[in-house]
């Protein structure tokens, strides 16, 4: 007769007959696109080793519209409807990059009143794309509240909008050769409010997370990606300034003015996430200087638009006068205007990076091509090599530093 | 962690007198490669065959003149169904040193639409390359993984030649 011990030692354990499937095995999961941190659109097909990523790939196109297409089919002055919805944190950016791009096939000055216009909305614009930034990405990591306090803040960036464009989030405001109108009366001392209830703001949130030992624990140390890495993939804005390149658009090819603005292009050099932050946070009050800066200038009221015949629309008291002007109303109204022969790259810097415009013209009344650099396509193909070898929970932390935007990844 | 707030020293004055390169030591080191060095509304573009497309781009990044370390983009361009090249490639570079830019621009043939892959030169072109394959068809030789990327892998057609229709098939 066998003795207990024997027994014992016989009955397999619960381990061996149910052995673990995930021991000494890796596991693919997919990381979105429902997942909030991955923006609805985005999937990570993730290979995993526990919780070490060992592979990532990033699978886009669910968002894809096909708008370098549809712009081949818009008029020239009917483009900037359309570029406003590829980043649609940023369309004012958008709208002038494309501007910008054909003024200079055309040759058309912009008048300065219009230049520091645009100057004022696309900061104003980048002061409410980082709030979301700072909002949505802090929240996938954990903290909730500086969440409610930016869309509080971008709620008036998006009432000011309003007031000056009649639309909150595809304004269409800037066109070739300026703007569409000048700012209404109220704009000025609304838009002077904002600005000046806006440093208290930024003092707290840098309270509420920027010292925030979690949040730092988060963020430190993660997502790294080098110098000599950023440039050969091509990063830009907060991202490759985060890697300690120092390189901005508006200051190294400025353009509609810039150059006579006073401010400081934030870098960190510690090439992660925490980087990243913290250059974001900086810009934020470098965009507030600038905007009141702007704001300064545009007491006075100005020319919005280029004396440009094609560009400017006949006075509309001329045209109920003069029948030659009606049909010029008409004609471009309704044809538009054609283009010079050639083609530009165009870039300015937008919330995310360098946003390049390659346009080219075969002298009709139409694009014959505009393509996109968009720089939240080229910062996610680096992601991979940034979360490596990292923790599943800091992929999330490394997307929100990266502040995609899938209309500008999938246009 | 170290906070080190680098405040950029960069001049105030407009530097667009010094944004394009001077690329005329192409003429003699590459003149079996290059086809054409043209200026237009003061860019600069450079015409090349793409034999010896990599050798130009290497080139282009690594001397010290030139050091154009960063590719903003690669722009594919169709010409039309009838035109002889019908397809072209527009790299625009960028140089972060010297803060000037240059545009190689390279044409193919519809039916050998081949280009030989730069991703060895600049990661960046990995996505990029992958973008103009999947709008336009153009093969990238040696590209590490060369598939569609925003339309699904089992898309039929080419989304941005002139001839597909805006609604599509």
């Amino acid at each position: 007769m066998q003795s207990v011990k024997e027994i014992q030692v016989k009955t397999p354990s619960v381990a061996t007959l149910r052995p673990d499937p995930l021991a000494d095995q890796l596991m693919t999961v997919s990381l979105g696109p429902q997942h909030p941190s991955t923006h609805g659109v985005l999937r990570l097909e993730l290979v995993l080793d526990g919780e070490i990523v060992v592979k990532a790939t990033p699978d886009i196109g669910y968002l894809h519209t096909g708008i370098e297409k549809t712009m081949e089919k818009e008029k020239w002055q009917q483009v900037v409807t359309v570029t406003c919805r590829m980043d649609y944190l940023n369309s004012m950016g958008n709208d002038l990059g494309y501007c910008l791009a054909v003024e200079k096939l055309m040759g058309v000055e912009v008048p300065k009143y219009a230049q520091d216009l645009r100057v004022l909305f696309t900061e104003l614009n980048r002061l409410s794309s980082h709030l979301v930034w700072f909002g949505t990405h802090a929240m996938d990591i954990g903290a909730m509240t500086g969440f409610f306090y930016a869309f509080i803040q971008r709620e008036k960036i998006l009432d000011l909008y309003e007031c000056a464009t009649g639309a909150r989030l595809h304004q269409s405001y800037f066109i070739i050769g300026g703007a569409r109108w000048d700012l209404p009366s109220n704009f000025r001392s609304l838009c002077k409010d904002f600005l000046d209830g806006f440093p208290a703001f930024l003092a707290e949130c840098k309270k509420l997370v920027t010292g925030n030992r979690i949040f730092q624990r988060r963020t430190q140390g993660v997502g790294i990606m080098k110098k000599d890495d950023a440039i050969s993939w091509g990063l830009s804005g907060p991202t490759i300034r985060g890697s300690g390149v120092n390189w901005d658009v508006r200051k190294q090819e400025p353009y509609s003015g810039y150059d006579t603005y006073d401010f400081k292009v934030p870098v960190y050099h510690d090439c992660d996430v925490w980087s990243r932050y913290l250059v974001r946070m900086d810009e934020m009050e470098e965009s507030h200087k600038i905007c009141v800066e702007a704001l300064k200038r545009l007491q006075q009221p100005g020319e919005f638009i280029a004396n440009h015949p094609k560009l400017k629309l006949p006075d509309r008291d001329l045209m109920k006068q003069h029948i030659d002007v009606m049909i010029h109303h008409f004609l471009v109204a309704s044809e538009g205007f054609s283009v010079p022969v050639g083609e530009v790259y165009q870039s300015i810097e937008s919330a995310r990076g360098e946003l390049g415009f390659y346009v080219v013209s075969d002298g009709g009344e139409r694009p014959y091509r505009v393509r996109v650099r968009a720089p939240s396509y080229v910062n996610l193909s680096a992601l991979p090599p940034m979360v490596e070898g990292s923790l599943l929970a800091d992929v999330v932390a490394v997307i929100g530093s990266i502040d995609i935007v899938l209309g500008d990844v999938d246009r | 962690m170290s906070e080190t707030t680098e405040q950029a020293s960069v001049a105030t004055a407009p530097r667009s007198s010094v944004r394009y390169a001077d690329a005329s030591l192409l003429r003699t080191n590459f003149a079996d490669t290059v086809v054409g060095i043209t200026e237009a509304i003061g860019e600069i573009t450079v015409v090349a065959k793409r034999e010896g497309l990599i050798e130009l781009l290497t080139y282009l990044r690594d001397e010290p003149k030139l050091r154009f370390n960063y590719l903003s983009d690669i722009g594919g361009l169709d010409l039309g169904e009838f035109a002889a090249p019908r397809f072209a490639l527009a790299y625009q570079l960028y140089s972060l040193e010297h803060n000037h830019r240059l545009r190689v621009k390279v044409f193919v043939e519809e039916d050998d639409a081949t280009v030989p892959s730069v991703v060895s030169v600049w990661k960046t072109a990995n996505w990029l390359e992958r973008e103009i394959y999947d709008m336009f068809g153009v093969n990238f030789e040696n590209h590490p993984d060369l598939r569609r990327i925003l339309m699904p892998a089992d898309y039929e057609g080419y989304p941005l030649r002139k001839d597909f229709p805006i609604k599509g098939y």
